[in-house]
């Protein structure tokens, strides 16, 4: 069913109206930084045309969400599992402390990106960023993987600073041949090897066919640098009993 | 306990000619104390390991055991104590950070014990709470509605969601992972029995506990441990972890090890890896943000849960509640500097924050000045010992306490201070199987219980002999309270008179 909205609507009445219809296919039309769409939500297929406020996605617990447009910060917070796209950019906070589902984006995604993901027996989540990521991104990341192809034309770095700051998990592929900034020393680099290009394969033509002016053939034809923690527990000798 | 040669043993482990030999000790004790001597066959101590936790004392069937402080004695120094020597030793041979257990163990004012409760005499006569009735239900949650009718003139509920508390305590967040399983089943059921809650802690909510969960508060952290939409939906409210009095500040780090199978499943993070949960919310620089997270929970549950905020008590803490007040929370928690862990930086633990006394006190009088006292419920932690504690918490302004280490206490732990070693004799913080099944959950229950119901009764008769029938009459109530010894600024904070000052 279709949902006209504008900038007038309460985002309590929309949200109440999403998880009340019976019908499982949802577009919002016309959506102004609306928050908090699709949280906890797990069995809807939500398309939404305009700018959906922070916090979209939420505690998701299946389903899926479509943005043409940009989404605001927050976007799939402990998300569970299930899938968001976004056709433009992503704020700030991308994917807090997902632990399972997919966020793939077409364009770029701010600050904080992947920060706290996390993995989880058979979830594994997986954010993909067309464009460029903003500073610390995948921030304390404890699994998970984020994959950043460095699409964007405006001349800035692929990452930021303080990219994987407290990671100790997980793994982030970076389409790119060297670093634009230094990493924290737990972090490891090295290229793409082994089983990792049938990983990454997979995962480029798994985003390519939700974007179909894509190519995953040109995408995966570069280098890719992967980035992980260099041991198990990294902080564990920080501390004396007393 | 620790093999540096700088530190002589703390205790010592004595045994006197009442010992059969039975071996119980050597058994007893994670620690390795006990240990029957090769030549002689006789049970013999190695008083270098010994934590002082009392198991050994307390399960030797002939009482042959007891365990003092060792009198070795460094030389006397006023500005350098035995502990604050040690530390230095400690620190040299690992050059680690300084971890500890349990509340700051330090000498600093308790103000409980400064303050003394009134009594009714010959006008105002007390009540006798063996005969007459005595209320000590509390609700928590938003009491500022909008009176609002229908077009039948009939009025409509606008009630913001409560918690109905049978007396004005709960158990305060204690994560499965820090605690075992057989101490939160523990907790789960004797909130259930008495009609309170108990709190998960930020290590998410074991299936097999779900069936409590009426009486269950769930907590979301900034690692966001087992946080998930039926986790939520399931709980009766919501905890929002800002802080924690013990150490104000600093994050959560439950080491590597100590992610067992269970705890891996119920957090929903990996075996063996550190589940790190830093002070910050990454999501969260100003009370706007921290109204986005309360919303998303709120949304996440249909509106049908209280949120809570739980910060530590810090210097700005009235205005920091204020602010909190405003953000959309239901219920705010404050944990005060004496409060419990099972881990924390020790000097965090014992230099940062404020005695919740004075944090009661400050805040409960800035929501009133702002007229917004109803907007939330104050729920107050961080070394609430007794039942007098309570009762002076709540005429200091808290309309409930959350009690930890009395709940520990309850179940046995005898305030060893060694938590974070994972060697529990008691059962209660570790995951070693073998340990943990020393905590009978039935055994454990019904010492909670009848701990909280001894309580409640002595709440009614402090409450009788002040000629009060109802908690709500007591709340905020500072009349009720005098100083002693408290000097002017200690007086003016508490907002109270000092001891032979009248009406």
């Amino acid at each position: 069913m279709n949902i006209n909205i504008d900038e007038k609507t309460d985002f309590q009445l929309l949200n109440r109206r999403i998880r009340g219809v019976e019908d499982k296919n949802i577009v919002i039309n016309g959506c102004v930084g609306q928050r908090y769409i699709a949280t906890g939500l797990s069995d809807k297929k939500l398309l939404i045309n305009g700018t959906p406020g922070n916090a979209l996605g939420s505690y998701l617990n299946g389903g899926e969400v479509t943005v043409y447009g940009n989404a605001q910060d927050a976007t799939g917070d402990t998300m569970n599992s299930g899938m968001i796209v976004i056709h433009g950019n992503a704020g700030d906070a991308t994917g807090y402390a997902m632990r399972g589902g997919k966020i793939y984006i077409k364009g770029n995604t701010g600050y904080r990106a992947g920060i706290h993901m996390k993995a989880y027996m058979d979830f594994k989540p997986i954010i993909v960023v067309g464009g460029r990521a903003g500073s610390f991104l995948g921030e304390y990341q404890a699994g998970g993987i984020i994959v950043v192809l460095g699409q964007n034309d405006d001349g800035l770095p692929i990452i930021n600073n303080f990219c994987g700051t407290g990671m100790h998990g997980g793994k982030i592929y970076l389409r790119c041949d060297k670093l634009p900034h230094a990493i924290p020393s737990q972090i490891r680099v090295e290229k793409v090897k082994g089983s990792e290009v049938e990983e990454l394969k997979s995962i480029i033509e798994d985003y390519c066919s939700y974007f179909k002016e894509l190519n995953a053939e040109y995408l995966l034809n570069a280098d890719f640098l992967s980035l992980f923690p260099d041991v198990d527990n990294p902080y564990k000798r920080m501390y004396t009993n007393n | 306990m620790n093999a540096d040669m700088y530190i002589p043993a703390e205790f010592e482990v004595i045994r006197s000619d009442r010992c059969v030999n039975c071996k119980i000790c050597e058994k007893q004790c994670a620690n390795g104390v006990h240990y029957t001597d090769k030549k002689t066959g006789k049970i013999v101590a190695d008083s270098e390991k010994c934590v002082n936790c009392q198991r050994c004392v307390c399960t030797c069937p002939t009482h042959a055991l007891k365990i003092v402080k060792s009198d070795n004695a460094y030389r006397q120094n006023s500005n350098w104590s035995a502990q604050t020597m040690n530390e230095v030793y400690r620190q040299a041979n690992t050059g680690g950070v300084l971890l500890s257990s349990m509340g700051n163990p330090r000498q600093n004012p308790t103000y409980f014990e400064r303050i003394l409760l009134n009594a009714s005499q010959v006008t105002n006569p007390p009540i006798d709470p063996l005969r007459e009735p005595m209320e000590t239900t509390v609700y928590l949650g938003k009491k500022d509605v909008e009176i609002k009718r229908d077009n039948q003139g009939r009025l409509v509920d606008t009630l913001a969601p409560q918690l109905k508390l049978t007396m004005p305590i709960m158990f305060s967040a204690m994560s499965y992972g820090s605690i075992s399983y057989s101490a939160h089943e523990s907790l789960a059921r004797a909130a259930e029995e008495l009609g309170i809650y108990y709190n998960t802690g930020e290590g998410g909510l074991h299936k097999d506990f779900y069936k409590y969960s009426g009486n269950t508060i769930v907590q979301v952290a900034s690692g966001r441990f087992g946080v998930h939409s039926e986790y939520l939906s399931t709980a009766a409210a919501i905890e929002v972890k800002m802080g924690q009095g013990a150490k104000p500040g600093i994050g959560g780090h439950l080491p590597g090890l100590k992610i067992s199978d269970d705890v891996s499943k119920t957090r929903m993070i990996p075996k063996g890896v550190d589940a790190i949960s830093p002070a910050p919310h990454h999501d969260i620089y100003s009370i706007e943000d921290l109204r986005q997270l309360i919303y998303t929970l709120k949304e996440a549950t249909d509106y049908k849960k209280p949120i809570i905020v739980k910060i530590a008590a810090v210097h700005n803490v009235a205005a920091i509640a204020s602010g909190i007040a405003r953000s959309g929370a239901d219920i705010i928690a404050i944990d005060g500097y004496r409060g419990g862990t099972g881990a924390a930086p020790t000097r965090i633990r014992d230099n940062v924050g404020i005695p919740i006394e004075l944090a009661i006190a400050r805040v409960d009088e800035r929501l009133r000045q702002e007229g917004i006292r109803d907007s939330v419920s104050i729920v107050v932690g961080g070394s609430i010992r007794s039942s007098a504690d309570v009762v002076k918490a709540v005429a200091l302004g808290a309309d409930a306490c959350y009690v930890g280490t009395a709940a520990l206490l309850a179940l046995g732990c005898h305030l060893c201070r060694h938590c974070h070693t994972g060697k529990c004799n008691w059962g209660i913080a570790t995951q070693r199987p073998e340990l943990v099944q020393r905590l009978d959950p039935e055994v454990g229950y019904k010492r909670l219980v009848n701990l909280l119901t001894a309580w409640n009764h002595e709440i009614q008769e402090m409450m009788g002999g002040m000629g009060l029938n109802s908690i709500e009459a007591l709340k905020g109530n500072r009349l009720m309270l005098r100083g002693v010894g408290l000097n002017e600024a200690e007086l003016k904070v508490l907002g109270i008179r000092h001891a032979g000052e009248d009406m």
